[in-house]
C-alpha cells in the first residue's frame, strides 16, 4: 500500500512553463514514484506533476524501435552524428541548462548546426532585441512597483496562469501594496480571450494589425499625427489610442508583456521590435519595461547558455570550426523544410508533431537521436531514443526563469532512466574520440556541474 | 596532470619580491613555485625572455547576466571576429564582448591568469558562477552589487549598523562573491522609481530610501574592513561621466578616512567643468590625493580608441549616454538589488571628449607615483577590450609612440591636459606591478602576483622585443597553475581555471531579519536564492581576516 | 463554395494539461482537432456543434470538430484551435528569412464533411 513511505519537497521548482514557480510544496510517495500533492501549482503546474510516472517497463534506449543497452546507443548515436555531413540539433527548452551546456559541445565538436525552440517562440523578440535592444526587469520589479500592465498578444491565463497573481496583476509588492487595486491592467489581443476577465481595459485589434496600432501609439507619445484611417487599418479608434498613450505616459512604472500574437504573426521580428520601441521611448516620459512571456520551463536558460557558449542564442552553425548565426538559414524549420540536414539530434522537444508539414516529412528521412521523457511523434520515428528522467521531478540542475533570473531544481525522487545531461555527456566523449582519436585533452577538463556518474551501469 | 618545469635562464619580474630582471631559474612543482623541485624536472630554456607572474585584471566585466545580455545584443561584433576552436579548445566568438570559452582563451594569450569580474548582482550570481566553469584558464571571482540593495538600506535608515555588517556577510556568503561592489550607490531607486530621475549630490537623501549615498559608501567600508575581507568595498562612485564629478570622488575619498577602499576606473571619475557642458581635466586633483593617500587603491578604466560596449549597473549613466548615441539600448532591472544598462560604443579620436578621457586615464597613470596602487585596466569592454592592454602598456612605456598617437586625436583636448609635459615612460618592472604584483596585492591574493616560493605556479613568458605592444600580445609561454597551457605561441592544452570567492563570518541569526523582507518583495523563494556548493569548480577560499 | 476563414492556432490550458497525460491519449487528439468558432458565423453557415470539418489551404487539410464560441468572445469569420498535429498540418514552411513559420492567422477553407 501507498501512503508510508512519502516525502515532501518543499520549495521545488514547476519546469512547465516559462513562469518557473518556484514555491511548490510536493508531496511525493515513494513507494508508487508518484506525486500526489502539488500545493501552490496552476491547473498546468498539477497535471505536470499528477501526470507524472515512470513507466518502468519502457526500454531506457531503443535503436530501430527495439530495445538496446544505453552504451550501444550512445555508439550508435555518436557514429550517426560523426557520420553526417549537416546535423542538427534541436531542442533544448525542456532540460537543464547543464544538459544545453552539453549539446553545444556535442554541435561544436561535430560542426554542426544546433537550435532551440526559441526559433519558434519568441526568436523573432530574440532579432528585435538585437535591432532595438530592450528596457526590461525581474519579475519581482512588476510586483513591486508597476501600476500600469499591458498583456498584448497573448493570453496568460491560459498559458502562465499564475503569472497574475505571483508577479504582475494582483501580486503585491512594495509600492503596490494593494495589489490590482494600486494598478490598471490592460490586454490587447484579437480575440477576447480568457485573460481579459483580468484586465480593466480590452483593446481589440484587426488581426496582422498589431504593428500598425503598436506604430500609432510610437507616434503619439512623440506628438506626431496619425493617420485619421487609423481606427479603419487597425480596428481601434484613435480616442481609445491616445487615451492609452496618456496612460503609458503618466504611469509611474509601465510594463509591456507580449506573446505569440506578435511574433507569430505576419510582421514577426518587426511586431517585437515595435513594442520594444516603444517601451523603450516611453522612458523619456517615466520607467518603462518590456518582456516577451516565454513558454517553456527552460527556453531562456537555452537562450542564456548558447548565448555565453557561442554569442548568439539560437540557430547557430559550426561548420566553418567557429558559431555563425543566422536565422532563416541555421534555423531548423528552414535546414529541415530545405533539406539542408542529414542527421538530426532532438532533445526534450517534439518537431515531429508540430512542424510545419514540409519539414516534418524531412525529418522522417533522416536519422534521428532524440531523447525525451515519454513517447513521442519525434521519438517514434527516432534511429536512435532514449528516454530520459523528467527535469525538476527526477533531476536537480537549473533552470531560468523568463526574466533570466536562474533557479536550482529539486529532485523529487529518482527515476530509472538517466538524466539528459548523463546521456549527452557520454554521446560528447564518444563523438570527440571519434572526432579526435589522437587528441583526448579536451576531456581533462572536468565535465559539467551535476554528478557525472553513469549511473545506470551500477 | 600538473607537470615539473624548470624554467631556465630567463629575466625574472618579481617586483613583490624585489627582483627586477635579474637572470633565475624559476621551478615548478604541484601548480606552485618551488625553491628546488623532489623530482627531475622538464627544463625549458627562456634565455632572453622576460618571465613575469601571470597578469591578473581587478577590474573587468566578462561574467553574469549583463555580459551576456551584451553579448546577444550584438551579432555585428561577434560576426567580424570569429574564433575558431582546435582539438583541444573549444570554438567561439570575440568583439568587444567574447563569449566565454574564447574570454578565457584570449586573456591567456596576452598572459594574464587572473580576471575578477567587478559587477554581479545577488540574484544573478548563479549565473555568472555558471558562466565561470565555462571561462577556461584563467581563475575568477566577482563583486557582488549590494550598494542598492533596498534591505541593507533600510537596516542603516535604522540605524542597525552591527545587523547590517552581519547582512553584507550573509549575502557574500550567499552568493560566493569576492567582495562587496558599489555602482551609483543611492541611485536606483530615483532611477526605477521617479521616473528615471538621477542622484546628483552624494549628501542627496532619497525620499524613498531616506539615506545618502555617503552614507551607504561610509557603511560599507566600514563593514567590509571589519569583516577584513581581502579586498575593500570596490566602489564605483556616483556621478561617473558627468562633468565636474571629480568633487564626487574626492568626498568619497574622503569619507573612507584611512580606511581601505578601492576606486574603480577612476578616469571616468576624474573630470572638471560644469556639469552638462564639456569636461575639463581634473587628474592632478584625484592623482594628488591618491597619491598622499596609502590607503587607497584605483585601477583606472583607460579609454582606448575603437569598438567598446558600455555595460554598468548605473542604469541612469547608460540612459544618458543613450541621448548621444540614439542606438540599440538595453535596461534592466533588478528587484529589490539592481539594475544595468547597455549601449553598444566606440571612442573616436576627433572627438573632443573621448580624446579627453583617453588623455585624462594616461595623465592619471603618469601622475601617479606609487605604481602599487593604481592598476591597469579599460573597465572592459566599457573603455575597450582587454585586447587592448598590449597597445595601453607600449603608451606607457614609449614616449615616442605615446608623442605620435597625441598627434593623431583632438588638440583642443590634447591642450586641456598635462599629457604633452609628461615625459615619463614605464619601465618592465613598474608594468610588472601594475598588471600582476600590484592587483594581486589590493585583492589580499597572497599567492598571486609574484614567484616566491608557496606562490600559485601562474607564470608568463614574453620573448623581449622593442615594440612593446608586439611583446606583451604574444607571450612564448604561458602556465597556469603549473600547466603548460601556451606553448611557442600554440595553445596544448584546456583548463578550467578556479573560482576564488571568500567566506565572511556572520551571526546566523540575521537569516530570521532577511526572510521576512524576501518573502513580502522578492518574487522567488528565500531558499532558493543562496547559490549551494554544487555550483562550485575547482575553487579557492581567500580567507578574511577580521 | 468553401468559406475562406482566419485560423488562429494558439494555447489553452486543456491542451496544457492533456499535452501531460500523453500526445498519444485521446484527450489530446481531441483538444487539439477541436476548432472554436463564432456562433453566428456557425448559424450562417448551417454548422453545428460536433460537426466534422475540413480546414484546407495550399500547404495540406486536417479534419476538425466545430464547437461555437460566443459571439462577443471571437470576431465574424476567426476560428481558434489549439497547436498541435492539426495545425502543423496547415502551416507554411517558409520562414522568410527568419527561422518562423507563420503560424497564426492562417486563412483556410472550411467546409463540412459527411
Amino acid at each position: 500500500m501507498s501512503g508510508e513511505n512519502v516525502k515532501i519537497v518543499e520549495n521545488a521548482t514547476c519546469t512547465f512553463c516559462g513562469c518557473v514557480c518556484d514555491d511548490m510544496v510536493l508531496t511525493v510517495d515513494l513507494d508508487q514514484k508518484r506525486i500526489t500533492k502539488a500545493k501552490n501549482a496552476c491547473i498546468l503546474g498539477r497535471a505536470w506533476y499528477a501526470e507524472h510516472y515512470i513507466e518502468e517497463d519502457a526500454p531506457a534506449a531503443m535503436i530501430d524501435g527495439k530495445p538496446a543497452s544505453i552504451d550501444e546507443a550512445v555508439e550508435e548515436a555518436a557514429k550517426t552524428l560523426v557520420d553526417a555531413k549537416f546535423p542538427i540539433t534541436y531542442g533544448l527548452s525542456d532540460t537543464t541548462c547543464e544538459a544545453q551546456k552539453q549539446a553545444v559541445a556535442i554541435a561544436d565538436i561535430i560542426k554542426g548546426s544546433i537550435d532551440t525552440t526559441t526559433s519558434v517562440c519568441h526568436g523573432p523578440s530574440g532579432i528585435a532585441f538585437q535591432g532595438v535592444g530592450e528596457s526590461t526587469m525581474t519579475l519581482g520589479e512588476v510586483k513591486n512597483r508597476a501600476d500600469l500592465v499591458i498583456y498584448w498578444g497573448g493570453n496568460p491565463a491560459e498559458s502562465h496562469p499564475r503569472h497574475f497573481g505571483r508577479y504582475a496583476v494582483t501580486a503585491k509588492g512594495m509600492f503596490t501594496p494593494r495589489g490590482k487595486k494600486d494598478r490598471t491592467v490592460v490586454v490587447v489581443d484579437v480575440r477576447k480571450t480568457p485573460s481579459v476577465p483580468a484586465a480593466n481595459q480590452f483593446i481589440q485589434v484587426k488581426p496582422g494589425k498589431d504593428f500598425e496600432l503598436l506604430w500609432a501609439l510610437r507616434a503619439l507619445v512623440k506628438n506626431r499625427k496619425i493617420s485619421p484611417n487609423i481606427e479603419e487599418i487597425t480596428g481601434v479608434s484613435l480616442e481609445t489610442i491616445q487615451a492609452l498613450v496618456d496612460k503609458m505616459k503618466n504611469c509611474r512604472y509601465g510594463a509591456l508583456f507580449f506573446g505569440m500574437g506578435l511574433t507569430m504573426t505576419r510582421g514577426r521580428h518587426f511586431n517585437s521590435g515595435a513594442l520594444i520601441a516603444l517601451a523603450t521611448d516611453l522612458n523619456e516620459y517615466t520607467h518603462f519595461v518590456a518582456k516577451p512571456v516565454r513558454g517553456h520551463g527552460n527556453v531562456t536558460g537555452a537562450d542564456n547558455v548558447m548565448s555565453w557558449q557561442t554569442g548568439y542564442p539560437f540557430g547557430v552553425n559550426f561548420s566553418r570550426g567557429f558559431p555563425r548565426f543566422n536565422p532563416g538559414e541555421f534555423t531548423t524549420v528552414d535546414l529541415l523544410a530545405k533539406k539542408d540536414v542529414d542527421a538530426a539530434l532532438i532533445i526534450a522537444s517534439d518537431p515531429a508533431s508540430n512542424f510545419p508539414q514540409a519539414a516534418i516529412d524531412h525529418l522522417a528521412g533522416i536519422p534521428v537521436v532524440s531523447l525525451d521523457t515519454k513517447a513521442t511523434m519525434t521519438s517514434k520515428l527516432a534511429h536512435v531514443a532514449f528516454r530520459t528522467a523528467t527535469y525538476g521531478i527526477n533531476t536537480a540542475g537549473t533552470v531560468y526563469r523568463m526574466d533570466d533570473v536562474p533557479i536550482t531544481l529539486r529532485k523529487a525522487f529518482d527515476s530509472p532512466f538517466p538524466t539528459d545531461e548523463e546521456i549527452l555527456t557520454a554521446i560528447k566523449k564518444r563523438v570527440r574520440a571519434l572526432k579526435f582519436p589522437k587528441n583526448q585533452a579536451g576531456d581533462k577538463v572536468p565535465p559539467g556541474r551535476a554528478s557525472q556518474k553513469e549511473h545506470w551501469k551500477h | 596532470m600538473t607537470e615539473c618545469l624548470q624554467l631556465a635562464g630567463g629575466k625574472v619580474y618579481d617586483p613583490a619580491n624585489n627582483i627586477d630582471g635579474d637572470i633565475k631559474d624559476i621551478y615548478i612543482e604541484q601548480g606552485r613555485i618551488v625553491e628546488t623541485p623532489s623530482a627531475t624536472p622538464r627544463k625549458i630554456n627562456v634565455s632572453g625572455m622576460a618571465v613575469m607572474p601571470g597578469g591578473v585584471d581587478i577590474h573587468c566585466h566578462i561574467a553574469g547576466p549583463k555580459v551576456n545580455l551584451a553579448r546577444k545584443l550584438q551579432p555585428e561584433d561577434h560576426r567580424l571576429d570569429p574564433h575558431p576552436g582546435t582539438e583541444q579548445t573549444r570554438s567561439g566568438v570575440g568583439g568587444s564582448v567574447p563569449s566565454t570559452f574564447a574570454t578565457g582563451y584570449r586573456y591567456a594569450t596576452l598572459g594574464y591568469t587572473t580576471a575578477m569580474e567587478a559587477a554581479v548582482s545577488p540574484i544573478g550570481a548563479r549565473h555568472a558562477i555558471e558562466e565561470f566553469h565555462d571561462t577556461p584558464v584563467i581563475d575568477k571571482g566577482f563583486y557582488v552589487l549590494l550598494g542598492n540593495n533596498i534591505f541593507l538600506q533600510q537596516l542603516l535608515r535604522e540605524g542597525r549598523k552591527e545587523e547590517f555588517r552581519h547582512a553584507v556577510a550573509w549575502w557574500i556568503n550567499a552568493t560566493k562573491a569576492y567582495t562587496t561592489k558599489l555602482v551609483n550607490p543611492g541611485g536606483d531607486e530615483p532611477w526605477k522609481g521617479k521616473k528615471n530621475s538621477r542622484v546628483g549630490n552624494i549628501d542627496e537623501k532619497s525620499d524613498v530610501i531616506e539615506v545618502s549615498p555617503r552614507q551607504v559608501i561610509d557603511a560599507f567600508i566600514g563593514a567590509v574592513n571589519e569583516l577584513g575581507l581581502p579586498h575593500p568595498p570596490h566602489i564605483h562612485c556616483n556621478n561617473l561621466g558627468h562633468s565636474g564629478n571629480f568633487d564626487t570622488t574626492l568626498e568619497t575619498m574622503k569619507t573612507a578616512g584611512d580606511r581601505r577602499v578601492h576606486l574603480a576606473h577612476i578616469q571616468f571619475h576624474s573630470y572638471g567643468g560644469e556639469p552638462g557642458k564639456n569636461p575639463k581635466s581634473a587628474s592632478r586633483q584625484i592623482a594628488e590625493y591618491v597619491n598622499s593617500h596609502p590607503n587607497i587603491t584605483c585601477d583606472v578604466g583607460q579609454v582606448m580608441f575603437g569598438k567598446s560596449t558600455i555595460m554598468t549597473a548605473d542604469s541612469a549613466l547608460a540612459y544618458t549616454l543613450r541621448g548621444f548615441k540614439k542606438a540599440k539600448w538595453v535596461n534592466a532591472d533588478t528587484e529589490c538589488e539592481s539594475g544595468c544598462g547597455i549601449l553598444p560604443f566606440s571612442y573616436q579620436e576627433h572627438i573632443y571628449v573621448h580624446a579627453l578621457q583617453w588623455a585624462i586615464g594616461l595623465e592619471l597613470f603618469l601622475l601617479s607615483e606609487d605604481p602599487w596602487r593604481i592598476v591597469l585596466s579599460t573597465d572592459h569592454p566599457n573603455g575597450g577590450s582587454f585586447m587592448n592592454y598590449p597597445k595601453l602598456i607600449r603608451l606607457l612605456m614609449d614616449r615616442e609612440f605615446r608623442k605620435e598617437e597625441i598627434k593623431r586625436v583632438n588638440q583642443k583636448a590634447v591642450k586641456r591636459t598635462l599629457l604633452n609635459e609628461l615625459d615619463r615612460e614605464y619601465t618592465l618592472n613598474e608594468i610588472a606591478i601594475i598588471t600582476r604584483a600590484g592587483p594581486a596585492r589590493a585583492l589580499g591574493l597572497k599567492n598571486k602576483g609574484h614567484m616566491g616560493p608557496g606562490a600559485d605556479a601562474d607564470i608568463t613568458i614574453y620573448d623581449e622585443m622593442e615594440d612593446k605592444e608586439a611583446m606583451f600580445n604574444a607571450p612564448r609561454y604561458v602556465v597556469k597553475s603549473g600547466n603548460l597551457i601556451i606553448e611557442n605561441h600554440e595553445f596544448r592544452r584546456d583548463y578550467t581555471g578556479k573560482f576564488l570567492h571568500t567566506e565572511p563570518g556572520y551571526d546566523a541569526s540575521i537569516v530570521d531579519q532577511v526572510k521576512p523582507f524576501f518573502e513580502n518583495y522578492y518574487s522567488i523563494e528565500f531558499d532558493n536564492y543562496a547559490v549551494d556548493d554544487s555550483y562550485l569548480h575547482d575553487h579557492e577560499v581567500i580567507a578574511s581576516s577580521p | 463554395m468553401p468559406e475562406t476563414m482566419l485560423l488562429v492556432p494558439g494555447r489553452s490550458s486543456k491542451q496544457g494539461t492533456s499535452l501531460n497525460k500523453g500526445k498519444f491519449e485521446d484527450e489530446y487528439q481531441e483538444i487539439t482537432s477541436l476548432v472554436e468558432m463564432n456562433e453566428e458565423d456557425m448559424v450562417r453557415l448551417g454548422f453545428n456543434n460536433g460537426d466534422k470539418l475540413r480546414l484546407k489551404n495550399p500547404v495540406g487539410e486536417t479534419i476538425v470538430t466545430c464547437k461555437s464560441k460566443k459571439a462577443t468572445d471571437l470576431p465574424h469569420g476567426m476560428i481558434f484551435i489549439a497547436y498541435g498535429p492539426g495545425s502543423s498540418r496547415l502551416m507554411e514552411s517558409d520562414t522568410a528569412g527568419s527561422g518562423m513559420p507563420l503560424s497564426k492567422h492562417l486563412p483556410v477553407q472550411v467546409e463540412k464533411i459527411g
